[in-house]
C-alpha cells in the first residue's frame, strides 16, 4: 500500500484530498469560522476580505463556512448512495452469476432494463415518488446505479464460480452462502472496488445535480449543490459566487475518479489502461 | 440477408421483455410514494372529491396488476393520461417539450463527435507524450466537471457578459432553425464536455489497443505511415466499438440535459419532470421516463442495427 | 458379499454444446471399488477420466445412471444430509495452486472443512489442522503464508491435509502428480502410500501415465473417449492386456532395455484422440486400432468378461495375440 502511493503520484495526491475532506466535514463546526446559516444582511454579496476568505452570499452568510458545512452533505450522499447501490446490486448479482438459468436470467433483464433509463431522469422520477429531500434523492441514485454493480458482480461471479477452490470447498459441503461470502466475493471484490470508488464521484454530481434542481438538499441547510443554485439566481449581478462551490464539487469528483483509476490499474490487470 | 433479419428477431426477443420491465417499473414507481397515495397526489388542500377523483383515476382501491393492465392498456393507444396540475394532456406536454430537448442532446453529440473523435486520434497517435497528457487531462476534467456548472459559466461569459447568444429559453426548430441554433449551442456546448472527454478516452484506449496488435505490428514493418495506419485500418476497426460508445453517451446526454435544461430555462424534458417530480404531479413524472426509456431502446436497437451493417463478422 | 464403498452404474455425463448433440464425457461407465482398494483409471487427456472423478464426488451430477456411495445415491440426500455426506468422498486436483483459495492463509484452508463441519472449537480446528500438516510433512512455518508463497509440491501437501482433515473414506486422486517436478512426484506418491494404510483409506487414481498407476493399484480401468475399454487387475491388465488400445499404452511406457534387446515392437498409434463431440462410429477406437476390421464401423463392441474379474471391449478379444508391456 505504501509502495504504491509512492510510486502512484495521482493516488497519493487525490487520497491525501479525500482524507482532508473526511477530516475537514467530520470537524466542519469547529474548522468553519461561522454559522452556516448565520446572516448579516448589511454585508451581502461582499467581496473577500480578511473576515470572510470567499466573502458572502446573498443573505450575508459566509461562502466559507458554508462550503465547509457543505462537504458533510455531500460525503454523506454519496455514501449513502453508494451504499444503497452496493447493497442491491451485489448480492443479485452474486446470485445471478452463482445461480444461472432462470434466476440469471430474470436478473440480467432486469440490469439491461434499469441501464436503459437515463440515470437521472428516474433518479428524478423516484426522488419525486418518495418526497424531495437529500436522504430520498440518494434512495434513488442507489437504486440507480445498483445495475451497473450488480452486472459487474454477476460477471466476476460467473468466473471466480468455476475456480477449483469453489469446487473443493463444495466437496467439503460448504453451503451456497458460505461459498459465496467466503470465496467468490473475496476473489471478485477488486474490480467492484475500483466500480466503487468511480460510482462515488458519479454520485456527487447527481447529489449536486439534484440539490441544484431543488429535490435534494432542502434550505437553509448548506451543500454545494444547493450553493450554486443558490448563485444560479443571481447570476446577472455576482456570478462569481458560482465558483467556490463549482470547484468544490469537481476537485471532488476528480478526486474520486482519479483514485478509482489507479486503483483499477492496481486492482485490476484486466482493466489496465494503456 | 437472412442471417441478418433473424439477429433482428432474434434483439428484438430481448428487447421486448425491456420494455415490458421498463413499463412495470415506470409504473411501479407509484408503489413509493409512501402512505395513500391518492392523498399525496392530490395535494394538502385536496377537496375529499378531488381525492375520491384522483383514486378513482388511478384505480388506487383495486389491485396493482388490475391497476397496472389499464394503466398500460391507455398507455399503448398513446393516453398517459392528464398533468394533475393543468390538466393537459400528458402525451400533448411531452409532444411540445420533446423537440426542445432532442435538439440539444443531437446538436451535442455531434458536437462530441465533431471534437472528441480528432482528439481521441490525436492523443492516440502522440501516445505518452505532452500533447497526450494535456488532452488526458482535459478529459479528466470534462468527466468530473457539473455539467449545469460549465452551463452556468457558459451564461455568464457568452451570453451575459459578451451578449453573443440567448441566456434562456428556446426557439422552436420549426419555427427559425438559426434561432433555434442560437439557443441550442450554449446548452449543448455545456452537455458535450463529458462527451467529449468520454470519447476521447474511449477512442484513444481502443486505437492504441489496435495499433499493438499483431496486424498493425506487420502493416508497420511493412512501412506503412503511423497516420495511414490509423486512418485507413485503425478507425475502420474501432468503428464498432464507438458505436457502442455513441449508443452509451446518447443514452447519458439524454439524462444529463434534464439538469442543464434548468440553467437556461429551456421547456424541456428535463423541466417538465423536475416541476412534475416537485409537485407531485405524477402522471406527467411517469409520461417523461416512459418515453425516455423507449427512446433509449429505440435508439439502441438502431445502433444494434448498425452494427450488423457495419461489422463483417455479423453478416 | 458386502456393498463395495463406490458403485459406478451406468454413468453418463454430458455437457451441453451449443447448435450440436450433447458432448458426452462419460458415457455410460460402469465398475465398483471395494474399501481399502486403490482403483486406477488411465486414459489420455480428452477421455472424459476427470469427468468421472469429479461425478464419484458429485461434483458433476450423472445425466444417466447412478453413482453409489455405500451403496445408496447421494443426489437422494437433500440439503445439508448431502452436504453432511460429502465429506466421506474426498477429490484432490491436478492443479495444487487453483485448488487453494488465494485469499485464504495456509491454515485458514486447512482449517476451512472443519469449521463446514462445525468440529470443534476453532483452537481444537486450528490445533488438527496443524498435527495434519505436519503430518504430510508441512512445516508450521507455512501456517500463515499464503498460496502463492509455495512451491506446487508443498501446495499439493495443503491439499492432501486439507483433504484428510474430515477423514474421508475414499479420495479420488486426480492426475495429483502431474504438474509437478518430477523429483517431488515420488515423493507425494509414497505419501499418499502411507497415508492409505494409516487412515484406512480407498483411492480412486486418475492418471494419464500407466508407470505410476499401475504400480500402486490393485485394480485398473483404462478408458477411451468416455468409455471403459478395459478392466482387471492390475498385474493381468499390465502383463496380459487383452485390448489393443491397452497394448498400444503399455508399449508406449519408457523401457530400460536398449532398443535391440526389446522383445516387442513399439506401437504408435496415429493420429489425435477423435473429437469426443463426434466419436467414431461402431468402436470408437477402431480410427487408431492396428487391427480394425470393417465389423468395427458398424457394431459397437459389448463390454464383457473375458477372464473372471478381466473386461474388456473388443470384437477380437479371443482372436488377437497382444503384446506385453516392455520388460
Amino acid at each position: 500500500m505504501r509502495g504504491w502511493l509512492r510510486r502512484d503520484l495521482r493516488a497519493a495526491v487525490c487520497l491525501a484530498y479525500l482524507a482532508g475532506l473526511v477530516l475537514l466535514a467530520v470537524l466542519a463546526p469547529w474548522i468553519a469560522p461561522y454559522s452556516p446559516t448565520a446572516q448579516k444582511g448589511a454585508e451581502a454579496l461582499a467581496d473577500p476580505s480578511a473576515a470572510h476568505w470567499l466573502g458572502t452570499d446573498d443573505l450575508g452568510r459566509d461562502v466559507l463556512s458554508r462550503l465547509i458545512f457543505g462537504a458533510p452533505a455531500s460525503l454523506y450522499a454519496s455514501f449513502l448512495a453508494v451504499s444503497i447501490a452496493t447493497g442491491i446490486g451485489v448480492p443479485f448479482g452474486l446470485l445471478a452469476g452463482l445461480l444461472g438459468g432462470w434466476v440469471d436470467r430474470i436478473i440480467s433483464r432486469l440490469i439491461d432494463t434499469l441501464l436503459s433509463f437515463p440515470g437521472i431522469v428516474l433518479a428524478i422520477g423516484v426522488t419525486g415518488a418518495l418526497g424531495v429531500g437529500l436522504t430520498h434523492g440518494m434512495i434513488a441514485c442507489g437504486l440507480v446505479f445498483s445495475p451497473t454493480l450488480a452486472r459487474l458482480a454477476r460477471a466476476q461471479t460467473l468466473v471466480v464460480k468455476n475456480e477449483l477452490y469453489v469446487d473443493a470447498a463444495r466437496c467439503f459441503g460448504a453451503s451456497t452462502g458460505r461459498i459465496l461470502l467466503k470465496h467468490i466475493l473475496p476473489n471478485a471484490v477488486q474490480p467492484l472496488i475500483v466500480q466503487l470508488t468511480l460510482l462515488l464521484a458519479a454520485a456527487l454530481l447527481a447529489e449536486a445535480s439534484l440539490s441544484f434542481l431543488g429535490l435534494g438538499v432542502q434550505v437553509p441547510q448548506p451543500s454545494w449543490g444547493a450553493m450554486l443554485a443558490r448563485a444560479y439566481t443571481y447570476i446577472d449581478i455576482a456570478p462569481e459566487q458560482m465558483y467556490a462551490p463549482g470547484f468544490a464539487i469537481l476537485l471532488t469528483a476528480m478526486a474520486f475518479n482519479g483514485l478509482g483509476e489507479s486503483l483499477r490499474d492496481v486492482l485490476d490487470p484486466t482493466m489496465k489502461r494503456r | 440477408m437472412n442471417r441478418r433479419w433473424r439477429m433482428l428477431g432474434e434483439r428484438l426477443s430481448q428487447v421486448i421483455p425491456v420494455i415490458v420491465l421498463a413499463t412495470i417499473i415506470v409504473f411501479g414507481l407509484l408503489q413509493l410514494v409512501p402512505g395513500d397515495p391518492a392523498m399525496t397526489l392530490a395535494g394538502e388542500q385536496a377537496t375529499d372529491e378531488r381525492i375520491a377523483e384522483i383514486r378513482h383515476l388511478y384505480g388506487f382501491d383495486k389491485p396493482f396488476l388490475v391497476q397496472y393492465g389499464t394503466w398500460l392498456g391507455h398507455a399503448a393507444q398513446g393516453d398517459l393520461s392528464r398533468s394533475l396540475l393543468s390538466g393537459e394532456r400528458v402525451v400533448t406536454l411531452i409532444g411540445q417539450s420533446f423537440p426542445h430537448t432532442l435538439t440539444i442532446v443531437v446538436l451535442a453529440l455531434l458536437i462530441s463527435l465533431l471534437v472528441g473523435v480528432p482528439l481521441g486520434i490525436l492523443a492516440a497517435m502522440r501516445a505518452h507524450t505532452r500533447a497526450d497528457t494535456a488532452i488526458s487531462a482535459l478529459s479528466s476534467v470534462g468527466v468530473a466537471i457539473p455539467n449545469f456548472w460549465l452551463a452556468m459559466i457558459l451564461v455568464t461569459y457568452f451570453a451575459l457578459g459578451l451578449g453573443w447568444l440567448p441566456a434562456t429559453g428556446a426557439t422552436p426548430l420549426g419555427e427559425s432553425v438559426v434561432g433555434s441554433l442560437r439557443h441550442a449551442i450554449l446548452p449543448a456546448l455545456a452537455l458535450a464536455a463529458g462527451g467529449i472527454a468520454e470519447l476521447t478516452r474511449q477512442l484513444r484506449s481502443a486505437l492504441l489497443e489496435v495499433l499493438s496488435s499483431q496486424y498493425m505490428r506487420t502493416l508497420r514493418a511493412k512501412g506503412l505511415s503511423e497516420t495511414a495506419m490509423i486512418c485507413k485500418h485503425g478507425l475502420k476497426n474501432v468503428g464498432v466499438n464507438l458505436l457502442t460508445v455513441i449508443g452509451l453517451l446518447f443514452n447519458r446526454l439524454l439524462g444529463a440535459t434534464v439538469v442543464v435544461e434548468a440553467v437556461f430555462a429551456i421547456p424541456g424534458m428535463g423541466s417538465l419532470i423536475v416541476r412534475a417530480a416537485i409537485n407531485k404531479d405524477f402522471p406527467v413524472v411517469q409520461g417523461v421516463v416512459l418515453s425516455m426509456v423507449l427512446v433509449v431502446v429505440a435508439t439502441n436497437l438502431l445502433i444494434d442495427m448498425l452494427y450488423s451493417v457495419l461489422d463483417p463478422r455479423v453478416k | 458379499m458386502s456393498v463395495p464403498l463406490l458403485q459406478a452404474e451406468d454413468v453418463l455425463v454430458q455437457f451441453p454444446a451449443p447448435g450440436q448433440a450433447p458432448i458426452r464425457a462419460v458415457d455410460r461407465v460402469s465398475f465398483s471399488v471395494a474399501a481399502n482398494e486403490t482403483f486406477g483409471v488411465i486414459g489420455e487427456s480428452g477421455s472424459g477420466k476427470s469427468t468421472l472423478g469429479r461425478a464419484l464426488v458429485c461434483l458433476n451430477r450423472p445425466d444417466a445412471g447412478r453413482i453409489l456411495h455405500d451403496g445408496a445415491d447421494p443426489f437422494a440426500l437433500t440439503g445439508r444430509a448431502f452436504r453432511a455426506h460429502r465429506r466421506n468422498y474426498q477429490i484432490i486436483f491436478q492443479d495444487p495452486n487453483a485448488a487453494l483459495n488465494p485469499r485464504m492463509t495456509i491454515l485458514d484452508s486447512v482449517c476451512e472443512p472443519l469449521e463446514i463441519l462445525g468440529e470443534a472449537t476453532a483452537a481444537a480446528r486450528r490445533d488438527r489442522a496443524r498435527a495434519m500438516m505436519d503430518r504430510v510433512g508441512l512445516s508450521g512455518s507455512y501456517a500463515g503464508r499464503y498460496p502463492h508463497e509455495l512451491s506446487g509440491g508443498q501446495k499439493q501437501r495443503v491439499n492432501i491435509a486439507r483433504a484428510l482433515t474430515v477423514r474421508p473414506k475414499l479420495m479420488v486422486c486426480d492426475e495429483v502428480v502431474a504438474a509437478l517436478d518430477v523429483s517431488i512426484q515420488a515423493e507425494v506418491l509414497n505419501l499418499l502410500a502411507e497415508l492409505q494404510g494409516e487412515f484406512g483409506l480407498t483411492f480412486v487414481f486418475i492418471t494419464h501415465d500407466l508407470g505410476v498407476v499401475s504400480h500402486v493399484s490393485d485394480r485398473i480401468a483404462v478408458m477411451y473417449l468416455g468409455k471403459i475399454v478395459e478392466l482387471g487387475p492390475a498385474a493381468r491388465v499390465r502383463h496380459a492386456p487383452l485390448h489393443p488400445y491397452t497394448e498400444a499404452l503399455l508399449s508406449a511406457e519408457p523401457s530400460a532395455l536398449p532398443a535391440a534387446m526389446r522383445t516387442r515392437e513399439r506401437i504408435v498409434l496415429h493420429g489425435e484422440i477423435p473429437s469426443p463431440a463426434d466419436p467414431p462410429s461402431g468402436c470408437r477406437f477402431r480410427t487408431r486400432c492396428r487391427f480394425a476390421e470393417p465389423r468395427c464401423a458398424v457394431d459397437a463392441p459389448a463390454f464383457r468378461e473375458v477372464q473372471p474379474g478381466h473386461f474388456a471391449a473388443c470384437h477380437f478379444v479371443d482372436q488377437l495375440t497382444l503384446q506385453g508391456p516392455a520388460s
